[in-house]
Parts: C-alpha cells; structure tokens; sequence
C-alpha cells in the first residue's frame, strides 16, 4: 500500500458520538498496522454543547496529535460547520450532516459530500450511528481500510453492547453507498 | 509459556494508571483537576478490582499526605494532578525527599502562572527539577513522550523510588495525558524492584520502634546538615546512574533540537523532515529531566554541535542547555505558551537561517 | 507492697522537653499506659503533629511517625489503609488540628476513618510563642492577640468535637481535661475506649483534652489547673459529646 498520512477532525454536539467517530478511525488505523493518535477537545473549550476529536493515521510516526488543517473534517452540527470548513486542507475532504447543519458550505476548492445522515440513521432504526454512516463515507473515499476490519472495529467496539452491532454494520454498509463515486 | 502482549487503544493518563497498578502500585489518593481527571476515574476503578485503595482526597494537601502514609506504612503509593494541584502538594513532596520515602506523583501539566487555562503546557520544568518546594532536594523526573513511555515510565517510576527512597516525578503536558494511542504490554507483566523496606513502619513487632521524620534538630552526625550531605550524595549517585537520553541522528548532526514530550515527538518529525533535505539535523530527547544530561549535550557542544531547544513555555529547560554548553551564541530557544504547540514550519525556519 | 508507680513499657527512658506544668507529659503517659494495657505496643503506629508534641517519637517505643502541620488525619489515614489491624493514631493539638488541618480533621471523620485523634486543646501556639490559636477563648491575652481574643474582631473559640458531633462517620467523642486524679482516670478511660473501639473496627473517634500551658497563659501550674476549671470549661464543657453503639 502507499504511504498513508491521514487527518481527521470529526466535530459535532455532545451526544452524536464525535468522541467515539475519532477511536473508530484510530482503532481502524491501529488494527492496519498504521500509527494512530486521538485527541479529544476538551474542559471549558467543549462547554455549550460542541465537541470534537483530532485523528491522525500514518505510516510514519506522528508528531503532533493536533490537528490545525485536516484532510479530512466530519460536521454534524452548525457551529462545527462555521469552524472548521475554512480550516480543510485544500483538495480535501468535507463530510457534512445536512440533517443538522444549518448554512451552505462556501468552499470550492475541497470535496464536500453532504447528506442527511440523522435523517438516514433514524430510517435505519438509531438516531445516534449517524456518526458509524459517516465513517463508512470516509471508508469508501479513502480506501485505506478493509471493510472486514471495520466491521471487526465495531464488534470490538460494542463487545458489552452486543445488540448494537447489527445495526451499526448497517449503518457502516450505507454509509459506503453513500460515499460510492 | 506464551507471553500475551495486547495493543489497546489507551489515553496517556489511563496508560499511567495501569502502568502503576503493573508496578504494585496499590494505593492512589488524588483530587480532580482537568487535564488528568482520566486518571483520577480510571484508578477509582481498577484499584478496587486489585484489592488496593482509591481515595478521593479533601484537597492536594491531604492527597499527598496519604500517600505520604502509605508509603511510610510500606506501600507502593501515587498521586496525581496538574499545576496547580502540583504547587499544593511541593509542602508534602519537600517533606517525602526530607523523610526519604519513595513516592511517585504524576504532574499532567497545564498553562499557568495561576489558574491560567487548560491546554498543554510545560511551564512546570523549574519547579519540577529544581526542588519545587522548600530546602535542598530533588525530585527524579521522568519525561514521557508517547502514550506506551506514559505506561513504561510509570512502571519504573516505582522502582526508581523504592531503590533511592525519593520522590520520583513523571511530568507530561496535558496533551500526553488526554491524547489516546496504541499501548501495548506484557499481560503477565510483574512488579519489577520489589526490595525490602526495613525502614517501613509496620508496629514494633521484635525490633526497636521506628521513627520516620524530616525533623532533624540533632547534632554532630545528627544534624540537619549531615542529613542534607547525605541527601546530596544520594543524588550525586542518582545523577551518576539514572540520566536517560534519546539520541535520534545526533551522530553526524551539526544542528540539534533538543526538547522534551510533546516538543519532542515534534522534533523528531523535523529532523525526518530537514534530513530529506540533506539537512545534518540531529534530536536530543531528554526522557529524564532530572537528573540533567549536562555530560552528552556538552559532548556535542565541543563537536561543534548548536542547539535549538524547543519547549511548551518561556524557556526553562533552555537554561540547563546553556550550563551544559557554556557558550549561549550555541544555544537558541524557541517556545509556546497557554497552551501553544510548537509549529514545525517555525522549528525548520529557525533551524536552517542559523549559520 | 509492690511499686505503685513505674515506667510504661511503652515509654522510652528519658527526660521531655516539656515546660513544668504542661499537659504534654501527662497525655503522652496515659496514652503510653493505655497501649500497655490493650498489649498493642508492637502493633501501634502513631502520627506526631507539628507543634509542641513534635518530638513525641523521643518519648514513645513505638512505630511513630512525622506529618507535616495539619496533614496528621491525611498520613494516618494512608497507614491505616495499608494496616488495618494496627492501632493507628494521631496526637494533635489545637493548631494542627483545628486551624490548619481542620479540612483533614473533617474529611477523615467524614468518611469514618477507623483511626484516633488524641487532640490536645491548650488554647495556644505553644512551640512558636504562645500565639492565638482557633481555640482560644474570648478574653484572653495571647502574643498576637495583646487586646484579648474579641469574637468581633478574632472570632469565636472554634468548638472541632461539637462540630464533628453532627458528622455520621464519627461514632465516639469525649472532651475531658486534666485537673484533678479523677479527671486524669476518665482521660485514660476515655483514650481506652477510643482505642478499643478502633480495635473492634468501630471506626473514627477523637479525644479531647483540656490541657494547661502555664508558660503561654503566665499563670503557675497550679493557676493554670484553676483556670482550666473556672474559665475554659465554661466554653468547652467536657463530658460524651457523642457515642454511638
């Protein structure tokens, strides 16, 4: 495989598993082999109800855990959206919970997939794995993980909570239709 | 037999915890403070499933002076906090090195002076290696950069000060303690150092009583100043014995970074970096703070060698830097504050317009 | 007749450093007599204050150790979790334990620490100079209260045992004081039971004692005794404050 140097800001309200997104990408990385780091935001910088998580996958041993420009940046609130579009490297990678963020993205110089992933979660019957769609979207784009290992993510994931797997690995499978160019 | 070694995905704080609980460690009395609450939780935990104590102290104070009495009693015994939590326990750290008991306290550094905020920092050099509280004593102090040193330097920490009878400090920014990465140990891993404790106080069962003090109001062999003098030579011994150092492509470098956690994993990256350049960069990672690598800096210093020294506060390390190499033209600093990170771009920028 | 009166076993052979009509001495022996009696003197650990009592681990034969001032209840309770069959006490008095260390003196009977307190109220700083401590009471004259402790401008004597009455981790407290034969008897009594119940896992108990400090209260031992009696009393009753099964 190519040299992977990826990085992942995953951004959201308390409760839609932001936190959780970023250990999925780092568990997934670390189970290929790569080197991982995840960095929550955290204390008085996650008051009013805004969260996020820093995610770095490479090849190479990583330096700094923050993330300042990402490659990549997964929004599912409004307030997410206004911060870190303009921080997305350019030519990369937006993922943008339409069911949530209120305002248009204004970039054109980076990809943007949106979706109304709550939309679609509740449809699949958890209004809380939109997050799990949104890393089948990235999954699909970036091709650095074998689905087989995603899917052993989140059994490993959810080894107390057995009755959430089916439908977390439903909600990964959209997410990859989804994210299918 | 086959010897377990399993990856977890780990925070820097929980790694510690389990690295001491891994060293014997069973008695944790600590107080909430942001950034190492997930260590505070995690032992509030796992120490009741290893039979140890877990108290959630009335202040820093009364934390480490617990930890004080476990010690004393015998027992591999820690506590843990960020800066400001740290500046309330130097009374009860001063009064562990007086008492010669060893003791580890974890220092999860945030931004001060004061409250300050809650974002990284490494404005705690000073007060970690140069005593921190009253009278002449050191403190050991273990640098980590990385989630796995978060675990390693915890476990040693406790053998460390078991050997010297000292306190031993592990000092890593807020970064380190919240960050997660991969941690991966023996399962069957055992406590390593376990001597005996003939000093421990155990009721005088068929031996003469024992006192345990820092007061010293004696004379002749007694005094307070034969105490210091053998203090000093202890820590001559330790600063003999226990400096540990990574040298990362120093061999052939005629530029080095020279920092510690955080700054240091960013160090590295730019000596990879600088070096694809053709850039003879080389990184000194000090992994103990104290004892000081005067002797291998100032061996690179009489190379040729000039240093930039790279931290998470005004310039603190830096000073040490510069009594080892004695010519402050060699020595340049670069810091960050409040919570800044040190930028690679500015690392390089500074690196290649020197000389 | 046999001899009436000897050295406790777990008394050192050697001369205090107390001032004449101190109550230091006479405490540090009851408690020596008591440990004695139960036959636990291989079995106790105590904690020395910062304050007069500093050096009670010169007169004690057993394990003792230092704290520093006010942190006494903070390493007793460290010990006693890694000995939990030892007798682990401390011996306070009025600063360390009511000014300084009153947030430690609270948390461990909070959370029912199965450890003593010996807490020793002489009304003052005895080892810097004969300060106002938090005990004091109003009308007296101390180094750095020369105008008498007025509760309008120093605040009233601090009563720790009334205050730790209302706390359920807390099962026994007794004041008494040191004024005469019978007193000194139901001090010994009262260390006794304190002891015992933490023997018998009963949890967190605390003793005071009303003691003279003639040198800082510029009065004779034998004034000092009276005082005790006629003025300090008054604020502090002695008696069972509390005593749970």
């Amino acid at each position: 495989m190519d040299k992977v140097n990826e990085s992942i800001i995953s951004a959201g309200f308390g409760g839609q598993g932001v936190m959780v997104l970023g250990k999925f990408f780092a568990i997934a990385g670390m189970l290929h082999e790569f080197k991982v780091t995840w960095l929550p935001s955290y204390g008085a910088e996650v008051r009013g109800g805004t969260a996020h998580s820093y995610v770095r996958i490479s090849s190479n041993t990583i330096a700094n855990p923050a993330v300042f420009n990402p490659d990549t940046a997964i929004v599912m609130n409004a307030p997410s959206l206004d911060k870190f579009e303009k921080r997305v490297k350019s030519g990369g990678l937006l993922i943008l919970n339409s069911s949530m963020a209120v305002g248009k993205p204004k970039r054109n110089d980076i990809k943007i997939i949106e979706a109304p992933l709550t939309d679609e979660a509740i449809k699949i019957g958890n209004v809380k794995i939109a997050n799990i769609i949104t890393a089948g979207i990235y999954a699909s784009r970036k091709r650095i993980f074998e689905k087989d290992i995603l899917k052993n993510v989140i059994k490993t994931m959810l080894r107390t909570r057995e009755e959430l797997v089916s439908v977390n690995l439903r909600a990964l499978e959209l997410g990859m239709e989804i994210g299918k160019e | 037999m086959r010897r377990s070694k399993i990856k977890y995905l780990s925070t820097g704080n929980e790694a510690c915890g389990e690295g001491a609980l891994r060293a014997g460690c069973r008695f944790y009395a600590g107080y909430p403070i942001t950034p190492q609450n997930e260590l505070t939780a995690y032992m509030s935990r796992r120490m009741e499933e290893e039979n140890g104590t877990f108290i959630q102290a009335e202040s820093e104070l009364a934390a480490i002076n617990m930890v004080f009495g476990a010690s004393v009693a015998g027992a591999r015994a820690m506590t843990s906090s960020s800066s400001p939590g740290i500046s309330l326990k130097q009374e009860g750290i001063s009064y562990i090195a007086g008492a010669e008991l060893p003791a580890v306290i974890v220092n999860i550094m945030r931004g001060g002076p004061g409250l300050g905020n809650i974002a990284a920092s490494q404005s705690d050099y000073f007060q970690a290696t140069k005593g921190g509280g009253h009278g002449d004593y050191r403190s050991i102090v273990l640098a980590p950069a990385t989630v796995q040193e978060m675990f390693d330097f915890t476990y040693d920490a406790f053998s460390l000060a078991d050997k010297y009878r000292n306190p031993v400090m592990i000092l890593a920014d807020g970064m380190l303690g919240q960050m997660m990465e991969p941690l991966a140990f023996d399962d069957n891993i055992k406590p390593s150092g376990i001597i005996p404790k003939p000093w421990a106080l155990t009721g005088a069962e068929g031996r003469k009583p024992l006192s345990a003090k820092s007061l010293r109001l004696g004379s002749g062999k007694n005094s307070l100043e034969r105490h210091n003098e053998r203090l000093q030579e202890k820590y001559k011994n330790i600063e003999r014995s226990e400096i540990k150092t990574e040298l990362y492509k120093t061999d052939d470098a005629a530029k080095i970074i020279v920092a510690y956690g955080s700054p240091g994993r960013i160090g590295r990256s730019c000596v990879d970096t600088m070096r694809d350049d053709g850039d003879a960069i080389g990184l000194v990672r000090l992994k103990t703070l104290w004892p000081f690598p005067y002797a291998e800096i100032r061996k690179l210093a009489e190379r040729g060698c000039e240093f930039l020294v790279v931290e998470m506060s005004a310039g603190q390390m830096v000073e040490d830097v510069r009594l080892a190499v004695q010519d402050d033209n060699k020595v340049s600093f670069y810091g960050r504050m409040g919570g800044g990170i040190p930028e690679e771009e500015v690392i390089i920028k500074k690196l290649k317009n020197r000389g | 007749m046999g001899k009436t009166y000897t050295r406790p076993n777990s008394m050192k052979d050697v001369l205090t450093h107390y001032c004449p009509g101190c109550g230091h001495g006479m405490v540090h022996r009851i408690i020596c007599e008591v440990i004695d009696e139960l036959d636990v003197r291989e079995t106790t650990i105590a904690v020395a204050p910062v304050g007069c009592a500093v050096l009670a681990y010169d007169y004690w034969n057993f394990d003792t150790t230092e704290a520093a001032h006010g942190r006494t209840p903070a390493v007793a309770t460290g010990i006693k979790r890694i000995h939990p069959d030892k007798l682990v006490f401390t011996y306070q008095g009025d600063g360390d334990l009511a000014a300084i260390g009153t947030a430690e003196t609270i948390h461990a009977g909070n959370r029912g620490e199965n450890i003593s307190i010996i807490f020793v109220n002489n009304g003052v700083y005895g080892m810097t100079g004969g300060q106002m401590a938090p005990t004091t009471i109003l009308g007296q004259i101390t180094a750095t209260s020369p105008y008498s402790r007025r509760s309008e401008k120093e605040g009233f004597p601090l009563k720790i045992m009334e205050m730790m009455a209302v706390l359920p981790g807390v099962t026994y407290l007794e004041r008494t004081m040191l004024t005469s034969p019978k007193e000194v008897i139901k001090t010994k009594k009262a260390i006794k039971r304190s002891f015992k119940r933490q023997l018998d896992k009963k949890g967190f108990s605390m003793v005071e004692i009303l003691s003279p400090c003639p040198t800082y209260w510029g009065l004779s031992p034998l004034e000092s005794i009276k005082r005790i009696e006629n003025e300090v009393v008054a604020t502090y009753p002695v008696g069972v404050i509390k005593e749970d099964k």
